[in-house]
């Protein structure tokens, strides 16, 4: 059995454990996070709606709207530290009827207990001026000038990367088995590797319960509640500017319409209770449901032009509030379990939080040479043609196009193998750097990234996945001489 | 910047055959730029044949047909570029590319060809509901691994979509010793060739299941199974008609769409039912002086007319370019006349109506035209024993019987210049199927 120590183990490597290792790294303290599949960002913190909550919608005094509400106004900053992609574009919650006002006025109240800031209630036609594509029988809506956009893996990627520049371990392909107490804190197992830390950071998403009730008498239970969405060509991407959600009211919960911050338009969630903590399988239900109610807030949406429809399961913890904090009867043991929606918003702020607490146990210091900026990726297609020109001349790697519909370039796939924590799978390659994101979804690309991928890694081609493994691409070479 | 009579998009057999048709017009300064390793197009991973027997009356395979034309174009020493992707063209036609050795340059053309070709529609086209595991390959993909690179894509196999690739591609998987288990067909008909679902499933005992669709992807990591069902007439599965195969891969040929990122960019007239540029008789689309020809402009089934159209395309727009610098020398002082040596023409809209989904060209010049004009066109169900009409202005000038019209099949009538003689005010002509 392989044996090591931490200060601090995270289990996770969603965005909010990214987020805590990140803060974390602020302090003299040996961290790991540990990640069961082969990469960060692979699970819910890869399927949500890509939102930047605004915090009206939370409960006023949960940890929900106070994490929201502060993970809101920490984003625009962080964004420039760490060079991730997002935009305050604002939402708007469209009202559909008369008597589903007052229901709006107490969302509008709601945000304002809450300390969200610009909030207005705007009519039917001054929305349909913002955006000429919203239905017309909306009668007002919330605007909320703070709801923005990001692409979850790039911050996400960004947090990892930054947290491993400043000495976080990455552990990946060690799904935990037990955690158990010890008398120096707790023992986790995977597989055969035995962690011992001092502090435990529960971020395991649909799985925190798992873990929190392997420690503590006081049970908690999560339920995976799926959603499915549909995503859009680029060519669809302009139908909406703002996030556009429906006043759950006699409708129902009601389905979103966004913009992404690399130009694409989403549409969805469904919102399903399921058991299975792995069922992230869409269904034509689902699908169906998501294209007839985002039809209710804005019309003529392209679903012809649909690329991909993919499907998420958030951790509903059943107290529907996030579960933040050290657990009462397990000293050490800190959850950040129930992170649900608003959780990609509340990260930053979760981050923050949990890493003082922890640190704060630990009496741990900050160190002097923490470095809290990130280069992003090196971005060809945004740079001037000058500066394109240069790049290439330099490094002609940048020159080689192997994504036609992203216009990813060789340069760009080699950055995301080779930085840390590096792609080792095509959809780690995808996540980091788009290739094969586009409308033909990586039919073009996918031979000749799966060449690099080997060729840099290397291994052989049967062994390249798409994902976890047990997702290899090829079953075999083909045989010598086989008829034609 | 550099200057090039003929810039043409594309090396691929529509590119090749263009260059080549453009050089035998008289043309010297042309560019290719291809952005792929090697010239030939898809037709490098075709490794099947019958290919060219319109063209060359023989059966080739696709690297042997792709070869004749590189070699024609080797022979005219016809200049190209590899690995060399086209980011922009601009109404001016200002071409440009990125590639390894000159980074990023900008050329200017006198005529732009575009024959970018056509890429397949993937699975999210279609929202197929499940799991996304890997071993779910759009056929032109799995292709390219078996027959470039050499690797098998998978053992157990269900295919959706019976266009041409996927038929081609059970034969092959076949071949390689994979277990193609079926053929699943939304449709009531192929979208195939007739002859390859005799030599690719017939010959090989796999069973075509039409009305059928995959409604459901199992396995987390790789494929495990799929659930196949059959559509009504409304193309929606029949609850009740699930069947469930094991299968570690599933392969998609469920349509092509013309690639035309670049068409879009420079601001062309786009038809919404081809997907492709509008063009006229000459194949020069809305933007003077910028021609298409092969998939990204319709998608053809026969590489063979694909190198007909281009060859058209070559000419015309050798001819662009030698009017452009006629009339230069002619009237110099003033702006060069495009249409110089040419008599004012007579557009004519082309409409497609009644079964006839589109038709190539979409509109003809009656004066200027070539004494004949290939239309090509594809139906949008499958007909039996109807009637092909053309009629101008309402009268019907030519009326043909087929015994099967299909729309896996493309269809062509040749128009003759002579047929216009009575007809100068002409409005319009009009494609359709007729019953009787």
């Amino acid at each position: 059995m392989k044996e090591t120590s931490f200060d601090v183990a995270v289990i996770g490597a969603g965005v909010t454990g990214c987020a805590i290792a990140r803060e974390l790294s602020r302090y003299n303290l040996k961290v790991c996070v540990t990640e069961r599949e082969e990469d960060v960002c692979s699970g819910t913190s890869k399927a949500n709606s890509a939102i930047v909550h605004a915090g009206y919608d939370a409960v006023p005094g949960s940890q929900k709207a106070r994490f929201n509400v502060e993970g809101n106004r920490m984003m625009e900053a962080l964004s420039k530290d760490l060079e991730f992609d997002f935009k305050q574009n604002g939402s708007l919650v469209l009202c559909f009827a008369q008597e589903d006002m007052p229901a709006l006025e107490e969302l509008y109240q709601k945000g304002v207990t809450n300390g969200v800031e610009g909030l207005q209630i705007l009519t039917g036609d001054q929305v349909r001026e913002m955006e000429p594509n919203v239905t017309d029988t909306v009668v007002a809506a919330l605007y909320a000038p703070t709801g923005g956009i990001v692409c979850p893996f790039g911050l996400t990627i960004a947090l990892a990367e930054n947290a491993c520049e400043n000495g976080v371990e990455f552990l990946f392909n060690t799904g935990i088995e037990s955690v158990k107490k010890t008398e120096s804190g707790y023992d986790l197992e995977a597989g055969d590797t035995l962690i011992h830390a001092s502090c435990v950071v529960n971020a395991a998403g649909v799985y925190a319960d798992t873990f929190h009730n392997m420690v503590s008498e006081k049970k908690i239970h999560i339920t995976p509640r799926k959603g499915d969405y549909c995503l859009l060509d680029k060519e669809a991407g302009t139908h909406v500017s703002h996030t556009i959600f429906q006043l759950p009211g006699k409708l129902g919960k009601g389905i979103l319409v966004a913009p992404t911050v690399h130009g694409n338009l989403l549409t969805g969630p469904t919102a399903r209770d399921i058991e299975d903590k792995e069922g992230t399988a869409t269904t034509a239900d689902g699908l169906a449901e998501v294209m007839e109610k985002a039809g209710l807030g804005v019309k003529n949406i392209p679903f012809r032009q649909v690329i991909t429809s993919f499907c998420g399961l958030r951790a509903h913890e059943d107290g529907d509030d996030f579960l933040i904090g050290e657990a009462e009867d397990a000293p050490g043991f800190f959850d950040a379990a129930g992170i649900e929606s608003p959780g990609l918003s509340s990260a930053p702020a979760i981050g923050v939080y949990l890493a003082e607490l922890v640190a704060a146990k630990l009496g741990a210091e900050k160190k002097e040479s923490w470095n809290g900026k990130r280069k992003g990726f090196l971005r060809p297609e945004k740079m001037s043609r000058e500066e394109r020109a240069a790049l290439i001349k330099e490094h002609p790697e940048y020159g080689t196009i192997i994504c036609r519909c992203e216009g990813v370039s060789e340069g760009e796939i080699l950055d995301a193998i080779h930085r840390r924590p590096g792609a080792v799978s095509l959809d780690g390659i995808k996540r980091r750097v788009r290739q094969g994101m586009g409308r033909c979804q990586a039919g073009f690309c996918t031979p000749r990234t799966m060449e690099i991928l080997a060729r840099e890694l290397g291994i052989t081609m049967e062994e390249i996945c798409k994902n976890a493994p047990g997702s290899n691409m090829l079953t075999g070479e083909k045989q010598e001489g086989a008829a034609l | 910047m550099m200057e090039h009579d003929i810039v043409i998009i594309g090396g691929g057999p529509a590119g090749l055959a263009a260059a080549v048709a453009a050089r035998k017009a008289g043309i010297q300064d042309i560019l290719i730029l291809e952005r792929d390793s090697c010239l030939g197009g898809i037709l490098n991973q075709c490794i099947h044949n019958g290919f060219g027997l319109h063209t060359f009356k023989e059966e080739l395979t696709g690297p042997e047909y792709a070869a004749r034309y590189i070699a024609m174009a080797e022979e005219e020493k016809i200049p190209y570029r590899l690995n060399t992707m086209v980011i922009d063209i601009s109404k001016e036609k200002e071409v440009t590319f990125i590639n390894r050795e000159e980074g990023l340059s900008t050329v200017k053309a006198k005529a732009v060809i575009l024959a970018m070709g056509c890429r397949e529609r993937p699975r999210g086209a279609l929202n197929i509901p499940g799991y996304r595991p890997a071993g779910i390959y759009s056929a032109g993909t799995a292709q390219r691994l078996m027959n470039i690179e050499g690797y098998s894509v998978g053992k157990e196999v269900v295919i959706l979509g019976s266009g041409d690739i996927g038929l081609i591609m059970a034969r092959r998987m076949t071949l390689e010793g994979a277990k193609v288990k079926v053929v699943a067909e939304l449709m009531p008909y192929s979208g195939g060739l007739k002859r390859n679902i005799v030599q690719c499933l017939d010959d090989y005992g796999i069973p075509l299941k039409l009305s059928h669709t995959v409604v459901d992807i199992q396995g987390k990591e790789r494929v495990t199974g799929i659930t196949l069902a059959e559509v009504g007439p409304d193309r929606k599965p029949i609850p009740g008609t699930e069947e469930h195969y094991d299968c570690d891969t599933l392969l998609l040929s469920v349509g092509l769409i013309p690639e035309n990122e670049l068409s879009r960019g420079i601001g062309v007239t786009m038809s919404p039912v081809t997907s492709g540029p509008e063009v006229n008789d000459c194949l020069e689309t809305s933007q003077e002086g910028i021609f298409a020809c092969g998939n990204v402009l319709h998608v053809h089934d026969l590489v063979d007319y694909v190198s007909e159209e281009a060859t058209l395309a070559g000419r015309n727009a050798a001819a662009y370019v030698q009017a452009m610098e006629k009339s230069s020398e002619e009237e110099s002082g003033e702006e060069s006349g495009e249409k110089a040596g040419k008599k004012a023409g007579h557009q004519v809209p082309l409409k497609a109506e009644n079964g006839v989904r589109y038709t190539v060209p979409q509109t003809l010049d009656i004066v200027n035209m070539q004494d004949s004009v290939t239309v090509r066109f594809r139906v949008a169900d499958v007909y039996k024993d109807r009637y092909i009409t053309v009629s101008y202005d309402g009268n019907t000038v030519l009326r043909r019987k087929k015994k099967v019209l299909a729309p896996g099949e493309m269809e062509q009538i040749v128009l003759k210049k002579e047929s216009f003689s009575d007809y100068p005010e002409l409005k319009n002509i009009v494609i359709r199927t007729e019953v009787e």
